[in-house]
């Protein structure tokens, strides 16, 4: 039976990793996609102490390999549940079943889709949920990013620089990102504002062509573009698992800055738990706390 | 083995091959396609049935426009010169492999 296995491995999984097995406990990390998590999509990094500048790649890179020298074992499956029965909780993916003495819900978060119909089809045709990863595919063209937060703001103002044509969509007419940015985003000549509007079609051939936006009173405009960026926030990836943790009405992991659960021996690391601050070094700062934690638990 | 394929030799190693291709449009600055990498090498070595080329974007931009790639890693799966398949963002090897079918 593993000491503590650890579902996820972003920079809070991994980081739990590191800790757990500093203290002699074992490790094993079931991850579903690709180790790093949403940072491996960051080209540059440049708020984490230490390091001026480093890419998302090299810094999800080193973390693995650093837990890996460590002595974490590492299995790229999906954790579809958590069973508990008392002192032993069970992992369940579609392959195997792990039993464990603790568990660590380190599974982050995936964009939020705007729910669209045809939307899911044209991901990566047009609809993507990451500007500084496709905007490059878009120089000189026209392209609409919906949302009001500070994520959909910094997009906009990254693609001005490439495109030819941004248009911000957004529900409200206020915006939750700050003053500042917003200003920014505002004194560009090639940035028009789509207030109280939401999309409500998206037209195609191939590739995304045009999308239909609605306003709250109901008027419908026709807007032609070649790419759209949502970023109408995220939704953490705790499914899965409601029944032994408690979830907020956002889905996020009920759980304070000492990363327990409401079920013992089972805790919550980065960004799928309830928390202020969703950034690198507050998802490895929850990795170093939850294994605490958990090695703790490990001898009571 | 995986293949570097530009525009200039696209037609002969992916539209003419006689066996399935799986083309990797990638860049060096796209994180999750550096992840995906080290995936499909050992695709190619395990399925010698199955070609694997990469495309980097930047080097042929022309193709990524031609089929439609807006966002990296795509992997385009094409059989007898047409597109049969293909799967966005990195994808592990059991999915590359249901891709490929078999």
């Amino acid at each position: 039976m593993t000491d503590v296995l650890i579902v996820g491995a972003g920079p809070a999984g991994m980081t739990a990793a590191i800790y757990a097995r500093r203290a002699a406990k074992s490790v094993l990390v079931l991850e579903a996609r690709s180790y790093g998590g949403q940072i491996v999509n960051t080209p540059d990094i440049e708020n984490y102490p230490v390091e001026a500048h480093i890419s998302g790649f090299d810094f999800a890179t080193r973390l693995y390999e650093q837990a890996k020298a460590l002595g974490a074992e590492f299995r790229f499956e999906k954790a579809v549940e958590i069973r508990v029965d008392g002192d032993v909780k069970t992992v369940v993916t579609p392959k195997n079943e792990y039993e464990a003495k603790t568990v660590i819900v380190a599974t982050g978060s995936d964009p939020r889709k705007l729910g669209v119909e045809g939307e899911d089809r044209l991901v990566g045709r047009g609809v993507s949920y990451c500007a500084t990863c496709d905007g490059a595919f878009f120089r000189k063209k026209t392209v609409a990013v919906v949302g009001g937060g500070n994520t959909a703001v910094e997009d906009a103002l990254y693609l001005a620089d490439l495109a030819e044509k941004v248009y911000l969509i957004h529900r409200r007419e206020g915006f939750r990102a700050d003053e500042a940015t917003l200003k920014k985003l505002k004194a560009r000549e090639n940035v028009e504002f789509v207030l109280n509007a939401t999309v409500t079609a998206l037209h195609a051939e191939k590739r995304l062509t045009g999308i239909d936006v609605t306003d709250k009173d109901g008027n419908m405009r026709h807007i032609e573009l070649n790419g759209l960026f949502a970023a109408v926030g995220r939704i953490p990836e705790n499914q899965n698992f409601s029944q032994i943790i408690e979830l907020d009405a956002a889905g996020y992991a009920v759980a304070d800055e000492s990363c327990r659960t409401k079920t013992p021996g089972v805790f919550v690391a980065g960004d799928n738990r309830t928390k202020d601050v969703r950034q690198l070094v507050t998802a490895a700062a929850d990795g170093a706390v939850a294994a605490s934690a958990a090695i703790k638990y490990l001898s009571e | 083995m995986v293949y570097q394929v530009n525009e200039s030799n696209f037609e002969s190693e992916v539209l003419q091959s006689p066996v399935p291709v799986l083309v990797d449009f990638n860049a060096t600055w796209c994180g999750p396609c550096r992840m995906l990498k080290p995936v499909l090498e050992q695709l190619a070595e395990e399925r010698p049935d199955v070609k694997v080329v990469s495309v980097d974007v930047d080097e042929a931009p022309e193709l990524a426009e031609e089929y439609d790639v807006s966002s990296i890693p795509c992997v385009v799966l094409m059989k007898n010169g047409q597109e049969a398949d293909r799967s966005v963002g990195f994808m592990p090897k059991d999915g590359l492999l249901a891709l490929i079918g078999g």
